[in-house]
């Protein structure tokens, strides 16, 4: 019989349906193959009884002839980030280990009553601060790659890195991710998978721990497009209990797809072309011009001028948001308390803070404090909410010459855990492609390009005009098409 | 403009996150060099941008004037409420006394 692990979302689903197996074999196989993977690190905690129960309703379902959801008989892993009834949920914090909510996150039950089952929660860099799955209270995620001829664990990317290293290892067949600035594309890249961050706006943040609100998008992380494609369907979608959500129709993408790309014109910025970029990467993006036209676009340059400045404006905006939304843990309402002998409330609080947040999140709570301050906020905060502007008019510009724009995802391939964890600027520099669509809201999807000289995976990235998931969706699907990837990690973790 | 360590003391306060000596002698030198690296933003000419507010145009919307519209985010839920809470008495949060 077939592996089953090795399959995704569409050929699960079908063959279910079909009848080829059952959606409790298909559960089974994958819950073991979390449980054999520890090494990975990449679930904090598993739910194989979830899987399971919901792989029964499938099949009864399916032998009582009822009609069957888009993802039904699809065990998935779920982020951290996402609040899920009766299990755990920390974001990858001490501050709120041991909080269990008695709610279901909108995404979460969108994907449940699309027929998907839970194999656990992943693991991801604490509160989704980080870019290389570090700073997670709970131990750092490996990825399943690693460089030709070495045996030192790489980073998964990050925030979503329990999500890229699972799927990438084959012991989930599709993730959710969530993404404030590239964090769903960058472990994407990083891991040979793909992900999609839709327009801000598509996938309710209602249940999903927030970071910096302006920013924080939900989207699936799978190794197929056609995968990402029918589980954003399922993600996404109008929520009144989101202010920011989006009243609109949630097209088809899946029936949608074509890579067919005849009449479109694929935009290449000259600004991302920046010193210090991996000779391998400028390869990949050559590469995938070339596989661009081959599919019918057109390749022409545009000019993103304030890019250099995206980078900078974020690392305002998102600890400036994440310090007023971070302030609701204070020990009083749910997750840790502090209370030393004789303290006061004052004293808990700052107790309960110091104890309950690592390094990296108190980092960004005091930048953003710092930011906000009085003296200091139009400096900083208006200057880069003006910045912000600034970087979405050069997309809305650009629209008027292109369609999409390509370009990479990352900087550079994966590197060892360990290697930059010292120097917070030097991480914040793995986004720097990936920042820049997420200040302007835009859909931007990561689809794996090639492998480098060490063997690890490549990236590209396609950013598209609000709204236009299906094009982004359809260049992915042009670049996975000719790129032929289908290397992956050789399994040490088992 | 970089920040020493009687800022980060003065922040750190204001975020209510105690700190040792020294986090605090290691954490002033790592935010100075983030906040000298965002000044660059200064070098930008916004003269006439108005400062982004929404990056996607939405407008605010009212719920139904109906009491409980959707149960998820109504009321009576109180003990779910009071489920996860450090402490809990009376159907209420529990706090050190705050008055004496």
């Amino acid at each position: 019989m077939t592996d089953l692990t090795q399959l995704g979302i569409k050929p699960l689903r079908d063959g279910v349906a079909l009848g080829e197996f059952t959606a409790r074999e298909v559960a089974e196989a994958f819950n073991a193959a979390v449980a054999g993977a520890a090494a990975l690190n990449a679930f904090i905690v598993t739910t194989p009884d979830h899987a399971l129960d919901a792989a029964g309703k499938v099949d009864a379902d399916r032998a009582a002839g009822k009609p069957l959801g888009a993802m039904a008989g699809v065990p998935i892993g779920m982020k951290d980030l996402f609040c899920t009834d009766g299990v755990q949920t920390t974001a990858a914090s001490h501050i709120l280990e041991g909080f269990v909510p008695r709610y279901e996150s909108t995404v979460s039950q969108k994907l449940w009553d699309a027929g998907a089952g839970m194999l656990g929660k992943l693991n991801l860099d604490q509160f989704a601060m980080g870019s290389s799955n570090e700073t997670s209270h709970f131990g750092n995620v490996s990825s399943p790659w690693r460089r030709a001829g070495t045996n030192a664990p790489m980073s998964p990317g990050g925030s979503s890195g329990g999500s890229s290293s699972a799927v990438a290892a084959r012991i989930a067949p599709a993730a959710t991710g969530t993404d404030t600035g590239g964090s769903i594309r960058q472990p994407a890249a990083f891991t040979g998978i793909c992900g999609i961050k839709p327009t801000y706006g598509r996938c309710s943040r209602w249940g999903v721990v927030a970071f910096a609100s302006s920013l924080d998008q939900a989207g699936p992380m799978a190794r197929s497009v056609e995968d990402c494609a029918i589980m954003l369907g399922a993600m996404a979608g109008f929520d009144a209990k989101d202010a920011t959500s989006l009243k609109m129709d949630v097209p088809d993408w899946a029936a949608g797809l074509d890579g067919n790309l005849a009449g479109k014109t694929i935009g290449i910025p000259r600004e991302y072309r920046m010193e210090g970029t991996d000779a391998a990467i400028l390869e990949s993006w050559e590469r995938g011009k070339e596989w661009l036209r081959d599919a019918g676009a057109k390749i022409v340059d545009v000019s993103l001028p304030h890019t250099k400045y995206a980078l900078p404006a974020y690392y305002i905006i998102a600890p400036a948001e994440a310090s007023s939304n971070l302030a609701r843990y204070d020990g009083v309402r749910y997750g840790l308390r502090d209370l030393p002998d004789g303290a006061g409330l004052q004293d808990m609080y700052a107790e309960t803070r110091e104890a309950g947040f690592g390094d990296e999140v108190k980092r960004r709570i005091l930048i953003g404090t710092y930011v906000l301050s009085a003296g200091f906020y139009d400096a900083y905060y208006t200057q880069a909410q003006k910045v912000r502007a600034l970087v979405a008019r050069d997309f809305e510009q650009a629209w008027a010459q292109c369609d999409l724009i390509l370009a990479p995802t990352t900087p550079t391939a994966s590197f060892p855990l360990g290697d930059k964890s010292d120097d917070p600027l030097a991480m914040y520099l793995n986004d720097v492609f990936a920042v820049p669509a997420s200040l302007a809201g835009l859909p931007a999807m990561s689809v794996p390009a090639m492998q480098n000289a060490d063997g690890l995976p490549l990236g590209l990235q396609l950013v598209g005009k609000p709204f236009d998931e299906q094009g982004v969706l359809n260049a992915g699907l042009a670049i996975e098409q000719r790129a032929g990837f289908a290397a992956k990690p050789e399994r040490w973790w088992c | 403009m970089s920040v020493d360590k009687a800022t980060v003391t003065k922040i750190a306060s204001l975020a209510r996150i105690r700190m040792s000596d020294g986090e605090l002698e290691r954490m002033a030198p790592e935010l100075s060099q983030i906040l000298d690296w965002v000044e660059q933003l200064g070098e930008v000419d916004v003269s006439g941008v108005e400062p982004m507010t929404a990056v996607i145009p939405n407008s605010l919307r009212l719920r139904d004037d109906v009491v409980d519209a959707d149960p998820l985010t109504g009321g009576g839920r109180r003990e779910d409420i009071l489920a996860n809470a450090p402490a809990a008495e009376h159907g209420f949060f529990a706090v050190p006394k705050v008055i004496e």
